[in-house]
């Protein structure tokens, strides 16, 4: 009991850390309809650039408490990861916005390399270590442990989804991207300026990005700049799992993607007998992916899209 | 002689010195820069198959497909199976070289059923699931039964030998001694050929005309009759068994192959072949497997520059190159959507988008 | 038309002309032996593949400068040094290379993976390899002639480990991870062998891959089946964390890696989670080496800190001269001979070969973290 207690508390955590990523994957193609390769990379460079600035305060203020520290981090983090998200929007996918499909996926792999290239030459081909700045107090919950920073990002995740919402559903602005999800073109004769709900969404998305990108260096204590990839495919099989376009699907689908690469990976070995073991656990997702994909197309959460070829 | 007209003499000229240059590049190249340039040509031609492989599910069909390098690795290990100390058998090459292409075909056909209802990037995510899964499947079938050796991979797989003549050592024929990788490339330019000429055949097809009508809109061209299902099935089939015997050729010429050398990044590669080139577009193609094979060499010497000028290196080529790939996807994208040496009708097609 | 042709005959003629030249050159009265050396000299493992070349072009000027004769005649060695960025393509072509240039044999390579499809290439054309740090079992298994190492293979390493595991930490039940790459699995299975041999009971077989940072699913796994130590195959990005997410977990199972989580860089990324971890590291210690202080000397002041298997790389250069010298010649042919009769006193020990070409009772040494330092236990000789 307390190893399947243990399995669903990590499950849930890491579940979380997708659903933040998956939301900037599925804002952007429910307005777009476009993959936007290079989000994993944004969710690096928000890792790297906290890390930079944690870092260095970590060395010239030691007495800092860490709380602090990581939230300056995250205070430079959100913007540069903003910034690089609307430059991103405006140099690679707006001059293509009625090119060939093909063209801007295309571009988006482009600018994911570019990411990541610029990143390693910035900090480097090493992991970078996460200096122990946080609390690191452990809870005895019926045998399993849960740590504070486990807390903190469940927390975290959490309240960031409410609001998320609450922007959607309430406010101007979240009016603006559902009807612009809708129809571009409805939306901008009813006054709506498009392109800047277009930009809005990626800044939202890279917000979130970038906070991800944090928890989950936090979490693990490292960052890299080949980090984002495999992150960002995860969000992405989350995104559609859930139902992609949706936002509540997104976090579905991110705790759902969670749960199964962690039950996955330590229940398959015994389940089937040493057959297949956790060699297999990151064709979890994958396979979840296509199944999603063949059987239903929409997601759990998704509507039924008409074919807009 | 008289008879015929002058054009066609001297096109026939042109094609006879065209084909004298080919066969005698190896031995040019040799002398200009050495026999490991040589070797290099033959990876060369081995990236020309896969990326006209690619080009007819990409280009032709416009099937976004990111996980073609499964076919490539199929390809490779079914020779490898086939031709090594690995199960003992040691058939020879012209055998298994169809068998593995024709298998890497079939699972073209295998993979593409379930996503041929998903569109344009819902087929590449996919596509490159099923890349990474292949990849994870061989990198950990060496248990419970030993199928792949894992990531040790195989290792001491067969040349090519024709008649008696291994690929791998040189050899004297009529006073003159040929290297391996020359006797390779004859091979490979052969089989280079053949695709190519497949390939052009397949353009000019009814096949060929209605792969450009999916690819322009499938609605429409599902309007005119065309059996959308099938063509892009046999577009992923024809794909997948380029991708196959290019796979057989590398186990042939590396001797020894692991899951490491068929990960995404090779994927990524070779469509970047197409689309820096012209997707669609043969020569374009070509040019774009030529020029990305070839670069990463010439990128290298500047790493010797930067140490002869400044005593050290400061960006490493190695970093210089996938930098200078993603800035040219994204550039070409942006200013020549249709490649380098583009395709009318493609450029046309581009054109037509934008306005 | 027959003008072009006449001039493409030339042309040929000239190249096959031009093929022959492998010959070593003359300079005066002095002949000139190329020796090759390859290893990765762009790319994450740059300072590594550097180090290599300078152990042996360390070895290769002494080697110079005390003069040496085969055959009757002075030889001056020279060092063909080439890039394999570590990748198992271009170490093809770069082994091409120096066999186009004629090397009398080759240092390297670096990594076992650029070491492997490479040794082919020389094997075809029988020129002597030695490489200086290669530990992959498969290297020497090809049954190739040419091929040799000074550097205690994965199997040894794995054995010690195995052993060390349950006689000397007292580990009845191990639990083993390993990062699905060709070093990772290869060491695990090694290990999982000698430990199995010296009656150790392995309660988990996990696995995890060369980029990933989550390991808590696996852990929870093996938490539940309560091993006394847990063994991982793979390098220090995933060792570090692993170790940190077991202290996370509560376990109290001991860590033990390969020299692949032997490193710096993991104690800066485990931080004090890495107290108390074990690890290997195949060879001597430098200081432990019967020639590892002079070595050090030397090579400091000439070419700055010593990155890691630069003493191997200066060993195998002076192993490959000194049969040479005992075969009188620098023709691949004639000293190859002499290769496997090899009993040289190195600086990293003494080096002779068993009938693969590997290192006879390689050393492997075990170190633990104590004070946010790797300290050396002991070093144990394989097969015994």
């Amino acid at each position: 009991m307390d190893i399947f207690l243990q399995q669903l508390i990590n499950g849930l955590v890491l579940g979380s850390v997708y659903a933040l990523v998956a939301l900037g994957y599925t804002m952007v193609y429910g307005i777009l309809e476009l993959i936007n390769f290079a989000h994993g990379e944004i969710t690096m460079m928000g890792a790297m650039v906290a890390l930079a600035v944690i870092g260095a305060l970590a060395l010239a203020a030691p007495g800092l408490p860490g709380v602090l520290v990581l939230g300056a981090g995250l205070a430079v983090a959100i913007p540069v990861c903003v910034a690089l998200g609307l430059v991103i929007e405006r140099v690679a996918y707006r001059p293509l916005r009625h090119a060939p499909r093909l063209a801007p996926l295309i571009t988006a792999i482009g600018v994911s390399i570019i990411l990541q290239n610029i990143a390693m030459m910035l900090w480097g081909k090493q992991y970078i270590p996460f200096p122990a700045i946080l609390p690191q107090g452990r809870h005895d919950i019926l045998g399993a442990t849960l740590s504070d920073v486990q807390i903190a990002i469940l927390v975290l995740a959490v309240l960031i989804m409410l609001m998320l919402i609450l922007v959607v559903q309430k406010t101007r602005l979240g009016r603006a991207m559902r009807a612009t999800a809708q129809s571009r073109q409805v939306a901008s004769l009813m006054g709506v300026d498009v392109n800047r709900v277009i930009a809005a969404t990626f800044a939202i998305g890279s917000a979130l990005a970038a906070v991800a990108g944090v928890m989950v260096s936090a979490y693990y204590g490292l960052a890299h700049y080949y980090m984002g990839f495999l992150l960002g495919l995860k969000a992405f099989s989350a995104a559609v799992l859930g139902g992609i376009g949706n936002i509540g699907g997104a976090m579905l689908g991110g705790l759902l993607l969670g749960l199964i690469e962690s039950f996955g990976a330590g229940y398959i070995g015994d389940l089937t007998g040493g057959f297949l073991g956790s060699n297999y656990q990151d064709v979890f997702a994958f396979f979840v992916l296509i199944a999603v994909l063949v059987f239903r197309p929409s997601g759990l959460l998704g509507e039924r899209v008409v074919e807009r070829a | 002689m008289s008879s015929v007209p002058n054009t066609a003499r001297s096109r026939w000229l042109a094609f006879a010195l065209f084909a004298l240059g080919l066969a005698l590049l190896p031995f040019l190249i040799n002398v200009g820069l050495g026999r490991s340039w040589v070797r290099l040509l033959d990876l060369a031609l081995l990236y020309v198959i896969l990326a006209l492989g690619l080009n007819i599910v990409v280009g032709y069909a416009g099937l976004l497909d990111l996980g073609y390098v499964a076919f490539y690795a199929l390809g490779a290990y079914v020779y490898a199976w086939l031709a090594s100390p690995h199960f003992g058998l040691h058939l020879p090459f012209w055998a298994i070289l169809p068998l593995g292409a024709a298998l890497a075909g079939m699972f073209g056909v295998l993979l593409g059923t379930p996503t041929l209802r998903l569109r344009g990037d819902y087929l590449a995510i996919v596509t490159l699931g099923f890349g990474e899964i292949i990849r994870i499947f061989l990198n950990n079938l060496n248990a419970p039964v030993n199928l792949t050796n894992g990531p040790q991979g195989i290792n001491l797989i067969d040349p090519v030998r024709v008649g008696g003549v291994s690929l791998s050592q040189p050899h004297t024929f009529f006073g003159y001694t040929f290297s391996g990788v020359h006797l390779t490339y004859y091979l490979f330019l052969a089989l280079v050929l053949a695709v190519i000429f497949i390939s052009m055949r397949l353009e000019n097809s009814r096949i060929g005309r209605a792969w450009v009508a999916i690819r322009e809109d499938e609605i429409a061209a599902a309007a005119t009759g065309i059996n959308t299902r099938n063509l892009k099935l046999l577009a992923f089939a024809m794909g997948a068994t380029f991708g196959g015997l290019a796979g057989g050729l590398f186990a042939s010429f590396q001797g020894f192959i692991s899951p490491e050398s068929f990960n995404l990044m090779e994927s990524i590669m070779i469509l970047c072949m197409i689309v820096l080139g012209g997707m669609g577009h043969i020569p374009g193609v070509i040019f774009g497997a030529l020029l990305l094979t070839l670069l990463p060499e010439a990128l290298r010497y500047t790493g010797d520059w930067q140490r002869n000028l400044f005593g050290r290196i400061y960006v490493d080529p190695a970093d210089l190159r996938m930098l200078l790939f993603g800035v040219a996807l994204v550039a070409v994208m942006l200013y020549r959507p249709a490649g380098l040496i583009p395709s009318t009708r493609r450029r046309r097609e581009f054109a037509d988008a934008h306005g | 038309m027959t003008g072009h042709s006449l001039r493409w005959a030339v042309v040929v003629a000239a190249t096959l002309v031009a093929g022959c030249g492998d010959k070593p050159q003359q300079n005066g009265d002095k002949a000139v032996v190329s020796i090759g050396q390859a290893s990765p000299l762009t790319g994450p493992q740059a300072h590594l593949g550097k180090d290599n070349e300078n152990g042996a072009r360390l070895a290769l000027d002494e080697i110079n400068a005390a003069g040496l004769t085969l055959g009757g005649k002075k030889v001056v060695l020279e060092l063909k040094s080439e890039d394999d960025a570590a990748d198992p393509k271009t170490a093809t072509t770069v082994a091409q290379k120096l066999v186009d240039e004629g090397v009398a044999g080759v240092i390297g390579h670096l990594n076992s993976g650029a070491t492997i499809p490479a040794s082919k290439i020389y094997s075809d054309n029988g020129i002597p390899q030695i490489s200086p740090s290669a530990t992959a079992v498969a290297y020497t298994a090809s049954g190739f002639k040419t091929a040799y190492r000074v550097m205690t293979n994965d199997a040894q390493q794995g054995s010690v480990l195995g052993n060390y595991a349950v006689n000397k930490l007292g580990a009845k039940k191990i639990a083993i991870v390993d990062d699905r790459t060709a070093y990772g699995q290869g060491l695990a299975d090694e290990v999982e062998k000698a430990a199995k041999a010296a009656g150790g009971e392995v309660v988990a077989r996990e696995y995890t891959s060369d980029h990933a940072t989550d390991f808590m699913a696996i852990l929870t796994s093996i938490k539940g089946k309560a091993p006394d130590l847990v063994f991982f195959g793979g390098m220090d990005p995933q060792a570090a964390p692993m170790i940190k997410q077991m202290k996370q977990l509560g376990m109290t199972a001991k860590f033990l890696g390969g020299d692949g989580a032997q490193t710096p860089k993991f104690i800066e990324l485990a931080g004090a989670d890495a107290e108390g971890a074990l690890a290997s590291n195949p060879g001597l210690p430098l200081d432990a080496m019967p020639g590892g202080s002079a070595f050090k000397a030397k090579f400091e002041a000439k070419y700055g800190k010593i990155q890691n298997y630069s003493p191997y790389a200066y060993d195998a250069m002076h192993v490959l001269i000194d049969a040479m010298k005992r075969a009188d010649s620098s023709d691949p042919a004639r000293y190859l001979a002499e290769l496997p009769k090899t009993d040289y006193p190195g600086v990293t020990g003494r080096i002779r070969f068993d009938a693969k070409g590997d290192l006879t009772g390689g050393a492997v040494t075990l170190y633990q973290v104590k004070d946010g330092k790797w300290q050396t236990l002991e070093t144990v000789q394989s097969g015994k």
